[in-house]
């Protein structure tokens, strides 16, 4: 295959934008947390007022586990690297980056989301539940306290998006079948392959017992 | 990722406002699975992206007599999961709800389903220079072109549509709510879909001005279903999809005004205008169905690489037409 020969590619490389990068991000940092004023279209009442962050790092707010945490990141921060690396929250894990693995799932308003797929701005107002909140004081929550049970985990990088995306099922459904369980993980990979561990888990956990 | 600017509009007229005359610049942002996807790429770097988040008018769904109309921003979740959606248009929620995973689900938008780009691993690939960005050859038509189309119908790029909504909306004779600075329109989704040829083209034939609200769906008592074949039962792409609907069908009736789409086929949805005409006006079974399951792939010219898509088209014309007209689904068996 060749490459950009045709043409010189537009856009910035890598390379340029590491270099130019924390520049840019200095001068700019001003317009942070501004409102936009826009020209009245013809025939349209204006669209005055519109917010607007960054391109700078825009002071934030972000309700993780029920505790209210603040900090400031440029709009293209995703929400898991603004859990990990911004508020140290680091259950979500980051393996592709592409939404297709589902280690960094999390909850938004209940329902698991890949925290990899969507900036942290606009997480904002939404209640975000981590791993982190299926421990209290040192006790775990049932779903992972059947993954500890059954040894559902080898290397344990992939546990909490699974934990995640499973308590989500049972939230929503109480008296959820295996079926249903299953069906809540079809967005999670497991590379160690510890998938019949797994099942075991989750028949514990709906009260059934499991054919081998 | 390239930096940008989010804003956050409240209404549609807001976020027009913020659009430009061309594609790249500015970006519409649904869900965000696709968008940052290619920009962690740098396949898209945009300096500023419009949130559609914000705009409580694209998340209704209304379901009257003659039409259901659902907003652009509501998610694939919410469409496979939604009652009346479920009973009226089984196609449009068995696909809704195939998509990849449930996290995926609960975040990827229906207007961002129609507007995503092409998955040519040419073309999201940073280092590739293909005619979609600034190159003048299609490396797919002589390189690695498995998933690609079997009906290039004509156009130089041959990466396939890679919406699985798109063909079910056109088989269920759905229209798309489009508004620019002049107001609002109506698209007929048969003329939604457009093959991209060159940089700064897209997927579907609207301007970079203009937001999709919402999809109209009439109600007209069509049977429908939808069926596709993947590699793994989740979290995949298909590689082909048969979406169908006709008046009639069920318990030995007659067919009548069948429709046939096929996605993942062709640059846009494949009517499979032959397929059509060998169901029609017949009563739907196993040999009837196959018949037109062959008949779907007349006029195929697959490339070197993807032949065996003529098979699974057969196959999914057929279990659709099958599904759709009630029967057991033996496949599953």
């Amino acid at each position: 295959m060749s490459s950009s020969k045709d043409s010189p590619k537009s856009g910035l490389s890598r390379r340029d934008f590491l270099r130019a990068g924390g520049a840019a991000a200095t001068s700019v940092t001003g317009l942070a947390g501004a409102t936009l004023e826009t020209q009245a279209q013809p025939g349209q009442p204006p669209a005055s007022h519109i917010p607007v962050l960054g391109p700078g790092p825009a002071k934030i707010s972000l309700n993780v586990n029920g505790r209210e945490m603040s900090t400031a990141v440029e709009p293209r921060v995703t929400l898991l690297d603004a859990l990990r690396n911004y508020l140290d929250v680091t259950g979500c894990k980051r393996v592709c980056d592409r939404g297709t693995c589902g280690a960094c799932t999390v909850m938004l308003e209940g329902k698991p989301v890949y925290s990899c797929s969507m900036l942290a701005v606009e997480a904002q107002g939404k209640a975000i539940r981590t791993a982190e909140s299926l421990v209290d004081g040192g006790k775990l929550d049932p779903v992972p306290e059947k993954f500890v049970q059954f040894d559902a985990q080898q290397c344990g990088f992939c546990t909490p998006g699974f934990v995640v995306a499973m308590r989500a099922v049972l939230d929503r459904n109480p008296k959820a079948t295996p079926e249903d369980v299953e069906q809540g993980l079809q967005g999670n990979i497991c590379r160690c392959g510890t998938y019949e561990q797994m099942r075991d888990a989750i028949y514990s956990l709906c009260n059934r017992p499991r054919r081998s | 990722m390239k930096n940008f600017s989010y804003y956050r509009p409240a209404t549609v007229e807001q976020a027009v406002s913020l659009l430009e005359n061309r594609f790249g610049n500015t970006e519409l942002l649904g869900g965000g699975t696709d968008l940052h996807d290619l920009q962690k790429e740098y396949v898209s770097q945009p300096a500023r992206v419009v949130s559609l988040g914000g705009i409580a008018q694209l998340q209704t769904v209304q379901v009257a007599e003659k039409s259901v109309t659902i907003g652009a921003g509501r998610t694939l979740a919410s469409i496979s999961e939604h009652p009346q959606l479920r009973q009226l248009f089984p196609a449009l929620a068995t696909a809704a709800g195939e998509i990849a995973g449930p996290q995926l689900r609960n975040m990827a938008t229906l207007g961002g389903n129609l507007c995503q780009r092409n998955r040519c691993w040419y073309f999201r690939d940073e280092h590739s220079n293909c005619l979609l960005k600034s190159g003048s050859t299609c490396f797919a038509l002589d390189g690695e072109n498995k998933y690609h189309s079997v009906f290039t119908q004509g156009s130089r790029c041959v990466a396939v549509t890679p919406s699985t909504i798109g063909p079910v909306l056109i088989a269920l004779g759905a229209s798309v709510e489009v508004q620019n600075a002049a107001g609002k329109r109506l698209v007929e989704i048969g003329r939604f879909f457009k093959a991209p040829n060159a940089n700064g083209e897209r997927e579907h034939a609207l301007a970079s001005n203009d937001v999709v609200v919402a999809v109209q769906i009439p109600v007209q008592g069509l049977t429908n279903a939808h069926y596709e074949v993947r590699q793994k039962l989740s979290s995949d792409w298909p590689i082909v999809q048969a979406a169908v609907s006709f008046q009639g069908g069920r318990n030995g009736e007659k067919a009548t005004d069948v429709k046939i789409v096929l996605g993942q086929v062709a640059p846009v949805p494949h009517v499979a205008q032959a397929a059509m005409r060998a169901i029609e006006n017949q009563s739907i079974t196993e040999q009837t169905a196959a018949a037109a399951g062959q008949a779907a792939t007349q006029g195929a010219k697959p490339l070197s690489q993807n032949a065996y898509k003529l098979k699974l088209i057969e196959v999914a014309v057929k279990r659709a037409l099958l599904l759709a007209s009630g029967a057991r689904p033996y496949w599953l068996a």
